[in-house]
């Protein structure tokens, strides 16, 4: 890896940067009344976009908000403006990690046209309370107003068609509802919450979020690691793996995932517990297992959409081998152009040969020139990869990130020498399941807690 | 706001905003939550399997309340806390830790760190009043909301939103 890429500036991203940062700042306070500051953010906002198809549109909806007469289209419109600016950072981010790891520009696909969606009343509904929170802004929002999006979301959340706004609409309104009276709060988290809203703002246009796959695989996966996202109420799980074609064709970086709405109180390996029975690559993760895919429906994006009767266990099969033979060689697919965002990126890379130091509290490895903060938070709880293992490991496989003006790696598994023996430690280790002391234990009291949730449920639930 | 004043946690799009629930057993008490400006949550009955009660707190003013699911006041809490709502504010304490309860509550405990029976008796020495019992409905259904995430099917087509949610390994 060329990591002195990683460290030069990237041209053109702190003036974007600055542009959506301006703009975030009006949604503290709120559009119902914006002053000549906010009015100067908004209208810099539409000068970024100026030379784009959108330029028009984000001109007048910039006039009409700055004049307090904005309609729900406009708040659309200044949504899909900072996405622009954003989708761009993304792009120059993942062309110059491109770069920096040496691999093969993304495969170019022909995006689909998305399916046809159903429930456009529920996005309008969805539509008029985020359009709410603009006007209150964060600073303004209240219980009542939060709770709004409660109804939205219980209706959106058994259609599998709308599974995806309703889990994004269900964290956000939580941690709105967590925070609130925004009047008081502390501190805001400024560019989140203006992420998170002109996310689902953009979700509530019909036909944003449809099924996009591409195509069919044949040929056999083989994982690197496992990523896991979680929010109070959703959890998803994601298999890092390298697919190679039974056709022989180049081998490609892809991703599979399964995700489940749970009750806040099911944490820990009570996740695991949700998500093992509907992918069994989650098992085959923690034996160490390859899978043999046949006809797998896969996205554009590079996202197996899983099913377990089209795959079945293979040969087994190391991470870090798969990552020092095949990774370099691997093509990853490119983001949908709606959905680039610098969060999206994730990029599996192997770092072998660094040394590790702690500063201020974080950890980090030296490469030759470069220095990489390390991302420990992320590793699941629930897993035997600590943070005291990857400061000791010699070698990592993990996702190259970016946040908050920086270059961040995600561990996914590392490598330590252990009485002149070299052990594996896999952060999603325990994802099929455990024997590790602790595992278990953590196992029990997970089955424990959904089993009283259960038996309340049947009791009280279709009364 | 000026451009470039943001500190780095408020540039971030993955700022942790709140601590997922500490693990805790639900025997007793299968829900609890602060939410509409309440500690609310379900406390099951000791004697009766079929029967729950639906207990709250205020914010700031601590005016309680507890009745059975259908709607029955409950003895205990005629001038006090009761026993349910005592066992609401310990497992609230669990979930959310001393300091998210104390803070939503607006409880100022007298000396330094704050635990599940300090909180309650500050609160108890303001003397709080009942509060009015309609608001049992609301909890009630949402706690019925709460046990329905069981229900819902999980899927494995992508949900990248889900990025903006990293897991923690920090604990409430």
């Amino acid at each position: 890896m060329r990591g002195d890429l990683l460290s030069d500036p990237v041209e053109g991203l702190d003036e974007t940067l600055a542009v959506v940062d301006a703009f975030d700042g009006v949604l503290v306070a709120g559009l119902l009344r914006p002053g000549p500051a906010q009015a100067a953010a908004v209208a810099g906002l539409a000068d970024a976009v100026a030379g784009t198809p959108l330029a028009v549109r984000v001109a007048e909806a910039a006039g009409r908000v700055t004049a307090g007469a904005a309609g729900e289209d406009d708040f659309v419109a200044l949504a899909a403006a900072r996405s622009a600016l954003l989708g761009s950072v993304h792009d120059a981010l993942a062309l110059r990690i491109d770069e920096a790891v040496g691999r093969p520009g993304p495969e170019e696909m022909p995006a689909p046209a998305a399916g046809p969606e159903q429930g456009t009343n529920l996005l309008a509904a969805a539509r008029s309370w985020l359009c709410d929170l603009a006007r209150s802004g964060w600073r303004g929002i209240d219980h009542e107003l939060v709770a709004g999006a409660a109804p939205v979301v219980s209706a959106m959340l058994p259609d599998p068609g709308l599974r995806r706004r309703a889990t994004l609409l269900d964290g956000f309104a939580a941690e709105l509802a967590a925070s609130c009276p925004g009047a008081t709060l502390e501190r805001v988290p400024v560019r989140r919450w203006a992420d998170l809203w002109s996310r689902a703002l953009l979700l509530t246009v019909p036909g944003s979020a449809g099924e996009r796959t591409a195509d069919a695989v044949t040929g056999r996966l083989l994982p690197l690691g496992v990523d896991v996202q979680e929010h109070a109420t959703a959890v998803q799980a994601q298999v890092h793996a390298v697919f190679e074609p039974a056709d022989g064709g180049a081998p490609r970086l892809v991703r599979a995932g399964v995700s489940a709405p749970k009750p806040d109180t099911v944490v820990g390996a009570g996740l695991w517990q949700l998500l093992r029975p509907h992918m069994s690559l989650l098992g085959a993760v923690s034996e160490g297992r390859s899978m043999e895919l046949d006809a797998m429906p896969v996205t554009v994006e590079g996202d197996l959409v899983w099913d377990d009767e089209r795959a079945r266990p293979g040969e087994p099969a190391d991470a870090f081998a798969t990552a020092r033979v095949m990774l370099s060689a691997a093509t990853a697919a490119r983001i949908a152009p709606l959905d680039r965002h610098p969060v999206r990126i994730a990029v599996p890379v192997l770092l072998e040969g660094y040394t590790t130091r702690s500063e201020e509290g974080r950890l980090a490895f030296d490469l030759a020139g470069l220095t990489v903060a390390v991302d420990t938070d992320r590793m699941p709880a629930a897993g035997p990869l600590t943070p005291e293992a990857v400061a000791a490991s010699g070698a990592c496989v993990g996702l190259l990130r970016w946040d908050a003006g920086e270059f961040l790696l995600q561990p996914l598994a590392v490598e330590a020498t252990v009485r002149k023996k070299t052990v594996a430690v896999h952060a999603g280790a325990w994802a099929g399941g455990t024997t590790d002391k602790a595992g278990v234990r953590a196992e029990k009291a997970a089955t424990d807690a959904v089993a009283v949730l259960r038996e309340r449920a049947g009791r009280l639930l279709r009364k | 706001m000026g451009v470039g004043a943001l500190s780095v946690w408020e540039q971030s799009s993955t700022a942790r905003v709140t601590a997922p629930a500490r693990p805790r057993k639900l025997a007793k008490v299968p829900f609890v939550e602060l939410a509409d400006g309440r500690l609310q949550g379900v406390v099951s009955s000791g004697s009766d399997i079929g029967r729950v009660y639906v207990s709250s707190v205020a914010a700031r003013t601590y005016a309680f309340s507890c009745s059975t699911n259908n709607n029955r006041p409950c003895g205990g809490a005629r001038g006090m806390f009761c026993k349910h709502i005592q066992a609401l504010v310990g497992e609230a304490v669990l979930q959310y830790g001393a300091e998210r309860v104390a803070r939503y509550l607006a409880v100022d405990p007298p000396d330094g760190e704050p635990d599940a029976q300090s909180l309650t008796a500050a609160m108890t020495a303001t003397r709080p009043v009942k509060g009015d019992s309609a608001a049992a409905a609301q909890v009630f259904s949402r706690f019925l909301r709460h046990l329905a995430y069981l229900e819902l099917v999980p899927v494995t087509f992508p949900l990248p939103e889900m990025q903006w949610f990293p897991s923690t390994r920090a604990v409430a």
